[in-house]
């Protein structure tokens, strides 16, 4: 885990999909300890600028870094080491268990952290045994944040991190970007519900063509 | 990587993976040639290593197209590829977990289905070779296949069009070789084999990594 973690800046960036153009000119920085929440109607561009910030999707212009102390990272695969990614899918396999799906990622993503306890955390020690296809939507989302939990990156990306939640889930996502911000991490999340969080709101309306 | 290739092998042998799939039909459409053919167990025995080594990479086919397409689906490969390690290590794993799923236990299986052709004893260690020697080149070719076409609803058509092509000099040095030993000749096809499927291997995991960096930005 680098804790030097200092910025996530974006300059002049934009996004063209398919022949339309969804956003243009558009500059952000995001500190570390801060928080940003990207509003905009449906199709406004904000899963495209999280794949933007992630390196899957390539900018049409502008750039994106993310700076380690002194030293600046903007290359793609490059940045990819520091983001945990949140996406509306949940990125699980139905056919095993809760246990194996988060000690499966763990391994991946080297950490080392403490399965049980991180399932007790995301209220799913009773589901912890199941294979993930008896799990409901909600309990999938629960699975998956437990996930992006024990990820150990800096800058977490989240997509709807609501959607299917109940209302004690939706307690837990901002009890848990509040604990990531507070422990100098940064929070990006795009979202249509509002968010009780100190945040820098980002609004994409969908304006150019 | 080898949290990837075990969670791979894992799946594959749960309710819904390829690996028992593959080798039932492996055995199924082996069997019933000598069924079609009739029992002129001197043609069988010579048509023997083509048509084997025809049936495993038509077996391996069949669970390849879901190989980097359910992980895209569901979202797995978006975080595969923000993993530490890189897309090509990601996909060298991938093609080594369907190998030990389908290509190994298809070889496996072999010389029992060289049975139902009247191998002769001394043809059985060739075609064994050959197909232990040969299958990680399918599996390794079918991956990029699969890379290629993992965001295409109903892929997995299009896929035995893209990789049966590239698959022939496999096909070509396997049954030649199984065809040299029931000859006595040495006529160094496992060698080519061997060479072709190490070239497959190599380049393999560059050409599925820019295949998913590709699907990934679509």
């Amino acid at each position: 885990m680098d804790t030097a973690l200092a910025s996530l800046e974006v300059s002049d960036l934009a996004c063209v999909r398919g022949s339309r153009a969804l956003f243009r000119n558009l500059y952000f920085k995001v500190e570390a300890g801060g928080a940003l929440i990207v509003e905009g109607p449906n199709g406004s561009g904000k899963t495209s600028l999280l794949r933007m910030l992630a390196g899957f999707l390539s900018p049409a212009a502008g750039t994106i870094s993310i700076r380690v102390g002194p030293s600046e990272i903007a290359e793609g695969e490059d940045r990819g080491k520091h983001i945990g990614w949140f996406g509306h899918q949940d990125g699980l396999k139905t056919q095993l268990t809760a246990t194996e799906n988060l000690s499966f990622f763990a391994r991946l993503y080297g950490s080392d952290p403490d399965i049980g306890a991180t399932l007790e955390w995301a209220g799913l020690s009773r589901a912890a045994g199941y294979p993930v296809q008896y799990l409901s939507a909600g309990q999938k989302k629960r699975l998956a944040l437990a996930r992006l939990k024990v990820s150990g990156r800096r800058i977490w990306l989240l997509d709807e991190p609501f959607a299917a939640l109940d209302a004690s889930g939706k307690k837990l996502v901002e009890q848990m970007l509040g604990d990531h911000c507070a422990s100098a991490g940064i929070a990006i999340a795009a979202t249509h519900e509002t968010m009780s969080i100190p945040a820098s709101i980002l609004a994409l309306n969908g304006a150019p063509r | 990587m080898s949290a990837l290739l075990f969670r791979d092998v894992r799946l594959a042998f749960r309710a819904g993976g390829g690996a028992t799939l593959a080798l039932a039909f492996f055995a199924g459409v082996a069997a019933l040639v000598p069924l079609g053919i009739g029992s002129d167990l001197k043609l069988l025995a010579r048509i023997a290593g083509g048509v084997l080594w025809i049936s495993a990479a038509l077996a391996a086919l069949l669970s390849l197209d879901r190989l980097f397409q359910s992980d895209f689906e569901d979202g797995s490969l978006d975080l595969i590829a923000l993993a530490p390690q890189s897309l090509e290590a990601a996909s060298l794993a991938k093609i080594a977990a369907h190998w030990l799923t389908t290509g190994l236990p298809l070889t496996a299986l072999s010389p029992l289905l060289g049975l139902l052709f009247g191998l002769p004893p001394g043809s059985y260690s060739a075609l064994v070779l050959s197909l232990l020697i040969g299958t990680p080149a399918v599996s390794a070719i079918g991956a990029v296949g699969a890379s290629l076409t993992l965001s295409i609803r109903r892929g997995g058509l299009i896929l035995p069009l893209v990789v049966l092509p590239l698959l022939s000099p496999a096909v070509i040095f396997g049954a030649g070789a199984v065809i040299a030993a029931l000859d006595g000749l040495s006529n160094g096809a496992l060698g080519l084999l061997a060479a072709f499927s190490l070239v497959s291997v190599i380049l393999a995991p560059f050409a599925c990594a820019a295949g998913v960096r590709l699907n990934l930005a679509g």
